[in-house]
């Protein structure tokens, strides 16, 4: 238990104590963690406690987050990519109000704990770093079996046929895989997970990685994870290679490249400028700055 | 690109907040006091203490009052804190006959030992507005008061009721009660894995959502099922709640807290020892609730057909998909995040969009 545990809790209960949840559910989150990393890529059910912040808002990762911090911990919160969307800043209000000591990040290498929503870092991650992700939909099976007893049998048989025969009939019909974020990866070679709603772009980034990645979701009461130096394999046909998205220009053949900082390797957001102009910049907010500072010392 | 513009986020947010907190005191309205809320909308407060899942009347008044009245967001409130309260014991089972009654009816008997007390219900009332409550002022309430009051004997309501099923089982309508010793299923504390026991099925329907419990049973009723239920007794009333000492062990009386519960009997089954019997619906919830712990019980008695007869044939018979759904603040938790910015899960469904329209011979999006 940690020393700081127990300061705060005001009689009235008024206020609140660190890491906002009491003591048994943090222990009982870290016991699930343990059961997560021992069994990489199978979904442990944990009694999900509900956070301050709207379920699908990252009550998962928040969970997570919480049981891991302690008061020497650098926590980066990023939504999209960035670190000033309102619900990264949220989360990261949260924390700063519930966990005195903690500080914050917006360099994703100062920060030991990383919590995120639909993107993992440009940034290789080190050892001692942790990417928390949030999850909304654990269950990759979802898409083809809706009874989840049923689904928790055909992962334990790696009962994964109805999966790929929903990829061949993309392919049938369009040609083409159209799972466009959520991929389903196969873990260790016998989980397949849903690895959140990050960008087939970020997939690759899950496999033999240095860092520890956490998923929660809250809603669905599940915890998995993915940790370092394991095998992550996108699920696809031996002759369909697995593509990440192309920021190609379809009648240039040119690569679109960010328009603050000029990186052509990092994924995009596109959006209309204010003159309706198709634009592009890097969706890792931190990416993106890290560029322009390195550019800014350079000149 | 303001909403996500570097400190634009936090600002917003604290923006909101002052705007949210600025809407309440606009106007020439006095602040609404907790005992205002408690007492002249005990309904609306009764379904956020059930559907909170925490009792605490006080902190149920404080949450509307910050939530602007929302009651999906006011059971939030009381769930959010009790996230904070570790599980310091568990109670025996209670029995519900020691309530101290405010309404019982059914709808089985014309008359039930104990009589039945129709008791405060807007249920045979006309939807009439009195125009006359738009303007009351105190000394109206105290003339209410002094009226009710005023011709009203001593206490002369026994203090407890027999249960109307008791006739029932009596005579071997009803199964008797099975003496089930097995500690009930805590949802706090567990997830649901299905398949799940029967008292986790009913505590989660016990903080579900009113109109999602409601909209569930309401399709067993309408067709999509049989229960057929028969109310065989309802009843509100203050239930005194016994808690373990924490020295000695033996139970004492820590408070008491408003309770509906509702029996439902439906159309009889074959029993094991031959006879046909009755089978049994249960329902009950925090607060005075009558439509949540009805369409409760209906939905109990349901999940259950399927249980025996080892076959789903209605949604409101599959125990995931009533138990999953019904919850208000995660179904609304859920809903509401879709406004949160999606535009990384956009940009890929874009990107194969159009690679799946290149493939198909339709032009690409052209560039501007």
């Amino acid at each position: 238990m940690h020393p700081v545990d127990a300061m705060g809790q005001d009689r009235d209960g008024a206020a609140y104590g660190f890491a906002f949840l009491d003591e048994d559910a943090k222990r009982e989150l870290r016991r699930a963690i343990f059961k997560a990393v021992c069994i990489p890529g199978h979904q442990v059910p944990y009694a999900s406690r509900e956070m301050p912040i709207a379920r699908g808002f990252g009550t998962g990762g928040m969970q997570l987050t919480l049981a891991l911090l302690g008061p020497s911990d650098c926590v980066k919160v990023i939504d999209q990519g960035a670190d000033d969307s309102v619900n990264a800043a949220n989360i990261r209000a949260f924390f700063a109000l519930t966990c005195p000591g903690v500080t914050g990040a917006l360099r994703t290498e100062a920060a030991s704990v990383i919590q995120t929503r639909h993107r993992i870092p440009e940034q290789p991650l080190r050892a001692d770093q942790i990417l928390v992700l949030q999850v909304p939909y654990p269950d990759p099976l979802v898409v083809v079996e809706p009874n989840a007893a049923r689904r928790r049998r055909m992962h334990g048989r790696a009962d994964y046929a109805r999966l790929w025969v929903k990829l061949y009939e993309d392919m049938v019909a369009f040609d083409e895989i159209t799972i466009s974020h959520r991929y389903p990866t196969r873990i260790n070679g016998h989980y397949i997970i849903d690895p959140s709603p990050i960008p087939r772009w970020d997939v690759p980034k899950l496999h033999r990685a240095e860092c520890l990645y956490l998923f929660g979701a809250g809603r669905e009461k599940r915890i998995y994870a993915v940790p370092p130096h394991t095998d992550a394999i996108p699920i696809t046909f031996n002759d369909v290679a697995f593509a990440v998205e192309s920021f190609r220009d379809r009648t240039t053949g040119k690569r679109h490249v960010c328009r603050r900082c000029g990186a052509d390797d990092s994924f995009l957001d596109e959006f209309p400028d204010e003159d309706g102009v198709r634009v592009f910049q890097c969706s890792d907010a931190a990416w993106c700055a890290m560029r322009l500072d390195r550019m800014e010392a350079a000149e | 690109m303001a909403y996500v513009a570097i400190r634009g986020g936090a600002d917003a947010i604290k923006g909101s907040a002052r705007l949210m907190d600025a809407l309440r005191a606009m106007g020439a309205s006095a602040p609404l006091e907790l005992d205002q809320i408690e007492r002249q909308m005990p309904l609306l407060h009764s379904r956020v203490l059930s559907e909170g899942g925490l009792y605490h009347p006080r902190l149920a008044s404080l949450a509307l009052k910050q939530s602007l009245g929302d009651s999906l967001e006011a059971a939030f409130f009381l769930r959010a804190y009790r996230s904070t309260k570790p599980r310091l014991g568990e109670t025996a089972p209670h029995d519900t006959r020691a309530m101290r009654i405010i309404r019982r009816v059914s709808a089985a008997f014309k008359d039930i030992p104990g009589g039945q007390m129709l008791g405060a219900t807007p249920d045979y009332l006309h939807r009439l507005f009195r125009f006359e409550l738009m303007d009351e002022g105190a000394e109206r309430f105290a003339d209410i008061a002094r009226d009710w009051f005023g011709d009203r004997p001593g206490a002369q309501t026994p203090t407890t009721f027999p249960k109307v099923l008791d006739t029932l089982r009596a005579e071997g309508l009803l199964p008797p009660l099975a003496d089930d010793e097995t500690p009930p299923f805590d949802i706090t504390r567990e997830p649901l894995i299905f398949p799940v026991p029967r008292s986790a099925q009913l505590s989660t329907m016990a903080r579900g959502e009113t109109g999602g419990l409601l909209a569930l049973a309401y399709s067993n009723m309408r067709g999509y099922g049989d229960v057929h239920p028969t109310v065989g007794e309802l009843r509100v009333g203050y239930l005194p709640v016994m808690v373990p000492h924490p020295v000695t062990g033996k139970p004492m009386e820590a408070g008491e807290v408003l309770v509906t519960e509702c029996e439902i009997v439906a159309m009889f089954e074959k029993a094991d020892s031959g006879a046909p019997v009755f089978t049994l619906g249960y329902g009950a919830c925090f607060g005075h609730n009558e439509v949540k712990a009805i369409a409760m019980a209906v939905l109990d008695r349901a999940i259950s057909v399927a249980r025996e007869k080892g076959r789903i044939a209605n949604p409101s018979e599959d125990p995931e998909f009533v138990l999953l759904h019904v919850d208000g603040i995660e179904s609304m938790g859920f809903c509401t995040h879709y406004k949160m910015p999606h535009y990384v899960t956009f940009q890929a469904d874009m990107d194969r969009l159009r690679a799946a329209r290149a493939k198909t011979g339709e032009a690409a999006d052209a560039p501007r």
